[in-house]
């Protein structure tokens, strides 16, 4: 019986032991189970029961856990709950308060990847139609990612063989660990505030899901889509997708294929510029020889000789005009001819000398005609005159 | 910000206009004056353009900030 050795405790207390006991002995403990019973309290908090056959725990996630939760927890969901078990005194039961969960079967990793591309394409981040196109030739180049990794000296030679006329300006970045994201995201933002670049590719060589979990984070993917400047996405190997392909304006399918992708060879390029010199010269020398023949065809033509038979006959034309012109004047001047002629013989019969011809004379005295005899005194001296001359005369009686 | 135009401008805009002389050299539709002044430009352009191409050596730097927060460019070791 109860002896007084024995130390008695109150329910309190000894609630208080099991429940530092129990804390101490399971700070962090991952159980597997089923969901039942889920509730959600308008708290917030999750309350369930994680169960298998033969027994079942208590189970609560309270609302600032609950937000980091990349699914729906359901009745009857197998799942992992990472927690501490805790001791709840008012009911005198235990349970584990979960921090983390994540469904059975499906990797937290692989989850995060599924949601996050869920809303991000929700939000038509991954809208083709938003996709800037990659300049045909770019003549400077930003790259980010890792100095030292292995995807910066493929693209670096790929470069070089295929395109070495091309600026290429390197950001440093980290890419993988803790705040590689951050570092990835920010130096998308300095690419485009530097400014000078046609295209950046961003990427880092192949590695496990972990490795490549920096292009998985949202933080990247935002600052891919806000980037003025088109971004190519190279990460990792052919099978690797991750969510900065989705959302980057191009896809390549390692750092190798991106280079090869953004430069042209320049080699065909300079055959292009071959072939474009060669056409416009053929054209040109064609089309020179097309208007000189089109001129000759001209030349020789009816149509062009039309004019030189209109000038025959306008010469021709001339001519005749000229002749009966003439015609007219000869004419003309004749008919003037006639009526002077005319003229002078009325003007002839009027001259006073026509009459000295017909016989009669002139008396002339002291320069005057004579018209009367009674004009001149006997021993006058007067002139008389004939058609054909005068002859001195004196008057008599 | 415009900064991007002040490395995009030659090369490819110097290749567009290419292009598009060409086709309207071969088209034909130009009058044939024009079409002589365009040869010029062309061949004047592609020979610009084969110069930038052949510019041997690769030009690569490495980005950085400076103390001001002026981005500078450096060599890459």
């Amino acid at each position: 019986m109860l002896g007084p050795e024995r130390k008695i405790l109150s329910v309190t207390e000894i609630t208080r032991k099991i429940r530092i006991y129990l804390e101490e002995t399971f700070p962090q403990v991952w159980i597997q189970g089923e969901i039942s019973n889920c509730r959600r309290h308008t708290s917030g908090h999750l309350y369930f029961t994680l169960k298998d056959e033969a027994a079942q725990i208590s189970a609560v996630m309270w609302q600032s856990n609950l937000e980091s939760l990349l699914f729906k927890p359901e009745d009857g969901m197998k799942v992992i709950a990472r927690g501490a078990i805790t001791v709840y005194p008012p009911k005198g039961n235990y349970q584990i308060d979960v921090d983390k969960m994540q469904p059975v079967g499906i990797g937290e990793l692989q989850l995060a990847f599924e949601k996050l591309k869920q809303k991000l394409a929700a939000e038509g981040l991954f809208d083709p139609r938003r996709r800037k196109p990659i300049p045909v030739y770019p003549e400077n180049i930003g790259i980010i990612t890792s100095e030292s990794g292995a995807a910066l000296h493929d693209m670096k030679s790929v470069l070089e063989r295929r395109f070495p006329s091309i600026g290429v300006v390197v950001l440093p970045v980290r890419v993988q660990g803790p705040g590689s994201a951050e570092e990835i995201a920010q130096a998308i933002g300095d690419m485009n505030r530097y400014g000078r670049v046609d295209v950046i590719i961003v990427g880092r060589g192949g590695g496990s899901l972990e490795d490549l979990w920096a292009f998985n984070e949202e933080i990247v993917a935002r600052a891919i889509h806000a980037s003025r400047i088109p971004v190519v996405s190279a990460v990792g190997h052919e099978i690797d997708f991750t969510i900065s392909d989705f959302v980057a304006d191009l896809r390549a399918p390692t750092p190798s294929a991106a280079a090869e992708l953004v430069v042209r060879d320049r080699a065909e390029l300079l055959e292009t510029l071959r072939n474009m010199c060669y056409t416009m010269q053929q054209t040109l020398t064609d089309r020179v020889n097309g208007c000189f023949n089109r001129v000759k065809s001209l030349v020789e033509s009816y149509s062009f000789n039309r004019p030189k038979d209109y000038l025959r006959e306008f010469v021709q034309t001339l001519d005749e005009f000229d002749r009966s012109l003439q015609l007219k004047f000869h004419h003309f001047v004749e008919l003037t001819f006639q009526k002077h002629l005319n003229f002078s013989q009325r003007l002839e019969s009027t001259n006073p000398r026509g009459v000295l011809k017909r016989g009669y004379t002139m008396v002339r005295h002291k320069g005057t005609v004579v018209t009367s005899s009674k004009k001149l005194e006997v021993g006058e001296r007067a002139v008389i005159e004939f058609h054909d001359g005068e002859v001195p005369a004196k008057v008599e009686r | 910000m415009s900064a991007r135009k002040t490395t995009k401008g030659s090369f490819e805009d110097s290749l567009n206009r290419l292009e598009k002389i060409v086709e309207s050299l071969e088209q034909g539709q130009v009058p044939l004056d024009d079409a002589l002044k365009l040869y010029e430009e062309g061949i004047q352009l592609s020979k610009a353009c084969a110069e930038k191409l052949k510019a041997a050596e690769m030009r690569i730097k490495k980005l950085a900030k400076n103390a001001d927060g002026q981005f500078e460019l450096q060599d890459l070791e």
